[in-house]
């Protein structure tokens, strides 16, 4: 059965929890133009960096929305997904230092906007496609892949690191001037970066939704949960796998674009295994192949990281590690999960 | 200003000229005879005052080729100070005084009043300054031909050691003056390794003088001056160039073994420290299934053990560290059984979260240690039976730390191969690696090898620790960064396999070793890493992979 055939045309809304968290996201994005909109001196007024730190998040909820993805519904547990969001964020970062000087000839290519946005896709869809293919071919499953992929972006931050790679050596990429003709640095292209990275994460949630509940979707599902039968029942299981690990490994890699600009610099330690992992947490904070529970999950930790580590650096480690033993032990489903608990006990109550 | 004379007297070194020298200090003198005939072998001659003085008053002209004459008649005189006299002048010490006839070396030349002694007797003789005493000069060429001679002269004093010493010295020293003197000591000297020193360097002398027939004891010779002569003989046009040639290709070619054999004991000692750190994960992923993402955080806890043990016994740093061993391993069993019993133990059959709450703990574990002690740097000293190197040859010298460690690495490795083995434990811990509900069903208490394992595991990583404490700083982040690598070897060697882990950590370092020269240490690391990955593709259970239907 070819992948084509295993969508279906489906009603992406009549899932409660879809138009809910369509809704949310709709509004909270345009009550944070508007209240940006205000005058400075207003009550409600966000200013341009709330907008900026908000837009960030928002990038991390797409990163978020890619782990779940395979995770939650693939079973497969990526510990390098930080890496394809790099691998985004670099072919960005090239995209906007060759504006100004690019750092080797090769990267004057990357001037042109159209080529540097098929990099985006192509560089970490590209890399997902060759691991992808080389570990779901020989069968390398659960905590062997999740370690493999470790490596992986523990090898590549080793390779950024290179001052060989003009990739700016440790320091990575940074002092961008202006994004397609426009200077990066005023207020309107905060906004902008913000309604682009809220766009990009609804219609990734969008097409996410789609693609779980496509005939792809169950495939992925009934692997997650019982791979050996799917095999025997005919279906090529390294190719459904490779192409939803692609899809992921893009997604992640728009983000790590939208990211770049509203951060202003993007260096090796995106390809640290720590921040990799931390995404892990995010998904499983606000509970497994829910998608939307991914979402709530990078905006809930990201919220208290920028907290904790302003107030008490100390403790943010403590409450991360923290996060890990008590979802693993006592939410296995997540805050989804727990929300869902509810909601059958009070139906049963009722 | 004069030097001011002494009015006491203190008897210096080699004071043999002493007994001649009047009779006001009758009692020093006595003293100084006493400790002369102890020091001094009685067959040492002696020379007057007075042909002392005419042995140093040569030495007063401005001529260099009549100094290095002087220089001569000195060393081939019976004076017992000729050997301190030479490496006076060597060093620019030995002076004249400006209005008078007394000759003085100075003792310390630092600041601007200089300590002197008389150059005959040894005796102090106060301070003098540049004003007051005219140090005689040297140039180049006198310099070398001092050295030779400093060198030919030691032969004849001391002990093995000294001689050994002032031997290989003279290696390209020899020169026309001299061959004949040193070639003299060659027939008297007794000790097999003195004279192989003396042979190379009268060998190299008549190689630089076109002897072809010596260059027979060069061979294979790593002295680093013999290489250099020769190399420079061989780009020469003399006769003997090609002769030269090959015998410098010859050591060449025996250096570069011995090269490889240094990275070959850089490889094993690093690939020591990953088995240490990798042994543990094996065997706890092997038997439990679970991989122990805090397993670095432990090999920490067990390198801040040694640190904090050897803070409580300042000054001794070799029982710090020995007692470190059971006490690493007691604190990171403790900590890995605690572990276990709170967290990993629900999370039965759930591997993906045992990883990420095992992540989990190594972060607050991580964290503890910067709040309690500090994110600062530690470091642990080793004691001086670790310190510094094992110099087998020229080419060729072993670190003892990374001896240590590599040694460390054999011991324990040999320990949990016989406890697995051997003891009870050993044969529970391999029936439930093998197939753990048959294991249970013959009555094996799973949950209790479970507990015990774990420990284990723990406790060895941190003997790993205290290993790597002896080679590197202990910090927190000291776990994360040899925990990607530990799961290399894991994977690369397979799982429940001890063997595996070793050949596959002690490749994994010998590979990295072989590969840093050529392509750098982060590239080095990056292939293989990529190399890994690849493998895994072939055999994906690893090296040795378990043999039956379970695998």
């Amino acid at each position: 059965m070819s992948l084509a055939t295993m969508f279906k045309r489906n009603s992406l809304l009549d899932e409660r929890s879809t138009w809910i968290t369509s809704v949310v996201l709709i509004v909270g994005m345009l009550a944070v133009v508007v209240l940006h909109a205000l005058p400075p001196d207003h009550a409600w007024h966000l200013n341009g960096s709330v907008v900026s730190l908000l837009g960030k998040y928002l990038t991390y909820m797409l990163l978020a929305l890619a782990v779940d993805l395979i995770w939650g519904y693939l079973g497969i547990l990526s510990l390098g997904h930080g890496a394809f969001f790099a691998l985004g964020g670099y072919a960005m970062g090239l995209y906007l230092t060759a504006q100004q000087a690019p750092l080797a000839p090769w990267q004057a290519v990357m001037a042109h906007f159209p080529v540097a946005a098929l990099a985006v896709i192509l560089a970490p869809g590209l890399l997902a496609l060759i691991f992808g293919w080389l570990a779901f071919r020989s069968r390398v499953t659960g905590v062997y892949f999740s370690i493999i992929t470790q490596a992986l972006t523990f090898a590549l931050m080793l390779a950024f690191n290179r001052n060989e790679m003009a990739m700016g050596g440790s320091t990575g990429l940074t002092r961008f001037d202006e994004l397609l003709g426009f200077a990066l640095a005023g207020e309107g292209m905060t906004v902008a970066l913000f309604v682009a990275s809220g766009v990009a994460v609804l219609l990734a949630f969008w097409g996410c939704k789609a693609v779980t509940r496509s005939r792809l979707g169950r495939v992925c599902m009934a692997t997650r949960d019982a791979e050996a039968r799917v095999r025997f029942i005919g279906y090529r299981v390294e190719h459904v796998k490779l192409a939803v690990f692609v899809l992921s490994a893009m997604i992640a890699g728009i983000a790590g674009a939208l990211y770049v600009p509203q951060v202003g610099i993007i260096n090796p330690s995106t390809f640290a295994p720590l921040f990799s992992i931390e995404v892990v947490v995010w998904v499983a904070l606000g509970g497994r192949a829910t998608l939307y529970g991914a979402l709530l999950g990078a905006l809930v930790v990201n919220y208290l990281k920028t907290v904790l580590t302003g107030v008490m650096p100390d403790a943010w480690l403590f409450l991360l590690g923290g996060l890990f033993v008590v979802v693993t032990m006592f939410l296995p489903q997540g805050v989804a999960g727990l929300m869902a608990h509810l909601r059958r006990r009070r139906e049963v109550t009722a | 200003m004069t030097p001011t004379h002494a009015t006491n007297v203190r008897p210096e070194g080699m004071t043999g000229s002493q007994a001649g020298f009047g009779f006001r200090h009758c009692l020093t003198v006595v003293a100084v005879l006493l400790a002369w005939l102890a020091i001094v072998s009685p067959v040492q001659a002696e020379v007057t005052p007075q042909r002392a003085q005419a042995l140093l008053q040569a030495l007063d002209t401005d001529d260099f080729d009549a100094k290095a004459e002087a220089a001569q008649a000195i060393a081939a005189s019976d004076a017992a100070q000729k050997t301190r006299w030479l490496e006076a002048l060597l060093d620019g010490r030995l002076g004249r005084e400006r209005r008078g006839e007394r000759f003085y070396i100075i003792t310390d030349d630092s600041g601007r009043e200089w300590s002197i002694i008389d150059a005959i007797t040894f005796e102090d003789a106060g301070t003098g300054s540049r004003r007051s005493v005219d140090a005689f000069r040297i140039n180049n060429a006198l310099r070398t031909q001092l050295q030779g001679l400093i060198a030919s002269l030691s032969l004849d004093e001391g002990d093995e050691a000294t001689r050994l010493e002032a031997a290989k010295r003279l290696i390209g020293e020899v020169d026309a003056q001299s061959v004949d003197a040193v070639a003299a000591k060659l027939d008297d000297e007794e000790s097999p390794a003195v004279r192989a020193e003396i042979d190379t360097a009268l060998a190299l002398y008549r190689v630089e003088q076109g002897d072809a027939s010596a260059l027979a004891t060069l061979r294979g010779n790593l002295d680093t001056r013999v290489r250099n002569s020769l190399s420079t003989i061989a780009a020469s046009d003399a006769p003997i160039a090609a002769e030269a040639g090959e015998t410098l290709a010859g050591i060449e070619s025996k250096r570069a073994w011995y090269e490889r054999g240094q990275t070959l004991f850089f490889g094993l000692s690093a690939g020591s420290v990953l088995v240490l750190a990798a042994i543990g994960l094996a065997i706890t992923f092997g038997v439990m299934g679970v991989i122990n993402m805090a397993h670095g955080e432990l090999i920490m806890l067990g390198a801040y053990t040694t640190w904090m043990i050897q803070q409580l016994l300042p000054g001794q740093p070799g029982l710090a560290l020995l007692l470190a061993i059971p006490g690493g391993f007691l604190v990171a069993a403790a900590f890995g059984i605690l572990i276990e019993r709170s967290v990993i133990r629900f999370l039965k059959g759930r591997p993906l979260e045992t990883l990420l709450a095992t992540f989990g703990i190594s972060l607050i574990l991580q964290q503890l240690v910067r709040t309690v002690f500090s994110p600062l740097n530690r470091r642990v000293n080793s004691p001086d039976w670790l310190q510094g190197a094992w110099q087998i040859n020229e080419a060729l010298s072993l670190t003892l730390n990374r001896l240590g460690v590599l040694l460390f690495c054999l011991v324990v490795f040999a320990a949990l191969w016989a406890l697995m083995r051997y003891t009870r434990l050993g044969l529970e811990v391999r029936a439930v690696t093998q197939n753990r509900a048959m294991a249970r069903s013959m009555g094996v208490r799973a949950a209790r090898v479970d507990m015990l394992t774990f420990g284990l595991g723990a406790g060895v990583a941190g003997l790993a620790g205290v290993a790597l404490s002896q080679i590197t700083n202990v910090g927190p982040n000291l776990g994360q960064s040899y925990i990607v690598d530990s799961f290399l070897v894991v994977v690369f060697g397979g799982v429940g396999n001890l063997w595996g882990t070793l050949v596959a950590g002690m490749s994994l370092g010998v590979i990295n070793q072989v590969l840093q020269p050529w392509v750098g240490a982060v590239l080095a690391k990056v292939i293989v890493l990529v190399g890994v990955i690849l493998f895994i593709q072939k055999r994906p259970q690893g090296l040795f992979a378990p043999k039956g239907r379970t695998s």
